[in-house]
């Protein structure tokens, strides 16, 4: 099977600033890929260069097993829904839809089918003649949308496009994108700082920082096996505790404890440990079952969120926190108790500074 | 204006409780207070515009005297009808023309520029404008007369045709030379307000446009142009407005040959001293530009 999109070796630079650095990435067919970062790391870059809106300083860039590196825009067969959805504003909602299959001089009868197929699969039936300022902002999401998939494209490239919705709104629209793509089957390319948003939405992720792809992987395996403390801190929540690795199975913390954690690294190499709040859990000093790692310290804070409750835990050099589930009726430690925090021998993960 | 003020405060004295009373009386006291701040402005138009306008509407339907001067009694028409003749139909027509003819020459040559300007960096682009500007420092009639030097008889443009081989020409006192007058004096009047609307134009409206499979054309055509109509359109009425009825460039560069609508009624008031005639044409004109303006302003040009 030929991949989607193959990028090998891209670069790209912006004066002397390395936007995009020396990047590998394969995308599957229908795959919902996302790349996700904070501001800046380049993720936006690298899918401009795959829509053809940047030219890479170097590389390859295959798409369908075609080099399109150094093809302008509209010789590319992918199309984008962008940021701010950049809808003509002089033109309709039909006009706007249309507007891909008329520069491609498709026939006219073809045209109103196709625009009039596209209107009904981003449901936006009785608002063909308003124009873009007419519309809510979830309205004009769908238009843009309409307007890309409508060309039938390779692939789609979504450049943040929740960004500008308000928080329900985006929540609707993440499973309705997810469900539009699976209902076209065209491989989507995501673009989006929100880690929860590529968690959700995604059959891989990419992470970026400082225009480096540093991970790619399923939800699952960036959530539970981030490569780095980059990776860790930027998905979900999580603890990390600073340590040197001393053996394949054991860390020793900041603080000299020791800890059983399995790692892949280089024994002496300075590393993280890495506990999401949900996998610990808190305990009167004392009270722990054998077989579970466990430090000891002061708890400091307890926020109620009705569903959950978050622990932090004052250790000696550093705090952390514990997320467990909210029993109404069971006793609670209290704030200034000492208690001892304490997860499975395996729960957590260690990774590389 | 200190009157408002006290008057307001004597209103919020009289009660605590907001009363659709008190809502009127200090709109009305708003309302009142921008008036008086418009008032010197108002005066002068009146002055020095309302004024001498409605004298003018009114010596158009005079009647002039066998001495050359105006008789302000037995109105009439014959001014209007005047207009009709074929010499004053010719000029008529000939100014339009050039008019249009400058107004396209401006646009394509503008056009392109704007873009340029609005697609530089901050610093380039202030640079450029300032460069744009720097011909209004200069007066005028000045810059018209270096034109009278570079068209001339043995002037920089003529030396330069004989040198590149193309024999000795020479353009003063042709339209060709009123033209290239016009062009130079009024491309400002076109490149600013392009400018204005191009800057405007969001980039991601071109490349969607790209995106959608449009060629460069076909995005200029499709998107870009549309989109900076307002522009296109203040800039072509700055031009062809002021070319239409301009004076000073056609009597510098032009010849007898070439009198255009501005140095006729000039010629009608003060040599051929038919005041009637010069009124009615400049009336004529008149409207023509406040019926440009308007179709300014229905399309939208409230971004000047």
């Amino acid at each position: 099977m030929t991949a989607a999109v193959e990028i090998t070796g891209i670069t790209k630079r912006f004066d002397d600033v390395f936007a995009v650095d020396s990047m590998d990435l394969t995308i599957d067919d229908g795959e919902f890929f996302a790349l996700l970062g904070p501001s800046g790391c380049g993720k936006t870059t690298t899918l401009r260069m795959i829509a053809g809106l940047e030219f890479p300083t170097m590389g390859s860039l295959k798409i369908f097993g075609d080099e399109v590196g150094t093809l302008p825009p509209n010789k590319r067969p992918v199309n984008t829904v962008f940021q701010n959805y950049a809808l003509f504003p002089h033109m309709s909602v039909e006009q706007n839809i249309a507007f891909g299959l008329k520069m491609q001089k498709v026939p006219r009868r073809q045209i109103a089918d196709r625009v009039a197929e596209a209107i009904k699969l981003v449901r936006l039936e009785t608002l063909e003649r308003r124009k873009p300022d007419q519309m809510s902002g979830g309205q004009q999401q769908r238009v843009a949308l309409a307007r890309a998939l409508v060309n039938h494209p390779k692939v789609l490239l979504l450049d943040e496009p929740l960004g500008a919705l308000d928080l329900k709104l985006r929540q609707e629209m993440q499973l309705e994108l997810k469900h539009l793509q699976r209902e076209v089957g065209i491989t989507f390319v995501f673009v989006t700082h929100d880690q929860e948003e590529a968690l959700t939405m995604s059959d891989r992720i990419g992470v970026m920082n400082h225009g480096e792809l540093l991970q790619v992987g399923t939800p699952e395996e960036i959530y539970e096996h981030p490569v780095n403390r980059f990776v860790a801190d930027f998905i979900g929540q999580t603890n990390l505790l600073a340590g040197t690795v001393e053996s394949s199975d054991t860390l020793c913390l900041a603080n000299g404890v020791r800890i059983h954690a399995d790692s892949d690294l280089e024994v002496g190499s300075r590393a993280a440990f890495c506990l999401r709040p949900e996998r610990a859990s808190v305990h009167p000093q004392g009270t722990v079952d054998g077989g579970r790692e466990s430090l000891d310290g002061r708890l400091s804070e307890v926020t109620y969120l009705g569903n959950s409750i978050i622990y932090t835990v004052a250790l000696d050099w550093m705090s952390l926190e514990v997320r467990t589930e909210n029993h109404p009726g069971e006793e609670r430690p209290q704030v200034g108790d000492e208690i001892t925090v304490s997860w499975r021998s395996g729960a957590g993960s260690v990774v590389a500074e | 204006m200190l009157v408002t003020i006290t008057e307001r405060d004597h209103l919020e004295e009289e009660g605590s409780v907001v009363t659709p009373e008190f809502e009127k009386a200090a709109e009305r006291a708003e309302s009142r207070r921008g008036f008086f701040l418009a008032l010197p402005a108002y005066a002068y138009l009146i002055v020095f515009f309302a004024l001498p306008l409605a004298i003018v509407f009114v010596y158009s339907f005079a009647t002039r005297n066998r001495f050359g001067g105006t008789d302000l009694s037995g109105w009439n028409l014959e001014a209007y009808r005047k207009l009709g003749e074929p010499i004053v139909r010719n000029i008529i027509l000939r100014s339009v023309w050039l008019a249009l003819l400058n107004t396209a020459i401006c646009l394509a040559l503008g056009y392109p520029f704007a873009y340029y300007l609005a697609t530089r960096r901050p610093l380039v682009r202030n640079v450029l404008i300032i460069l744009v500007m720097i011909p209004f420092w200069a007066n005028f009639l000045v810059r018209n007369y270096a034109w009278r030097v570079l068209l001339g008889k043995d002037g920089f443009v003529s030396n330069v045709f004989e040198f590149v081989g193309l024999g000795s020409r020479e353009y003063l006192f042709t339209s060709t030379a009123v033209m290239i007058g016009l062009v130079y004096g009024f491309l400002p009047f076109m490149v600013l307000p392009l400018y204005a609307s191009v800057e405007r134009i969001d980039d991601s409206y071109l490349e969607a446009s790209r995106d959608l499979y449009a060629s460069g054309w076909q995005t200029f055509r499709k998107v870009l142009l549309p989109l900076s109509m307002p522009g296109v359109v203040a800039g072509s009425i700055l031009v062809f407005v002021p070319s239409l009825g301009a004076y000073v460039t056609p009597e510098i560069l032009g010849g007898a040959k070439t009198t255009l609508l501005g140095s006729y009624i000039v010629t009608q008031f003060l040599t051929a001293r038919n005041w009637p005639v010069g009124a009615s044409l400049s009336f004529v004109l008149m409207a023509v530009m406040g019926a440009a303006l308007i179709v300014y302003f229905r399309k939208g040009g409230r971004n000047l």
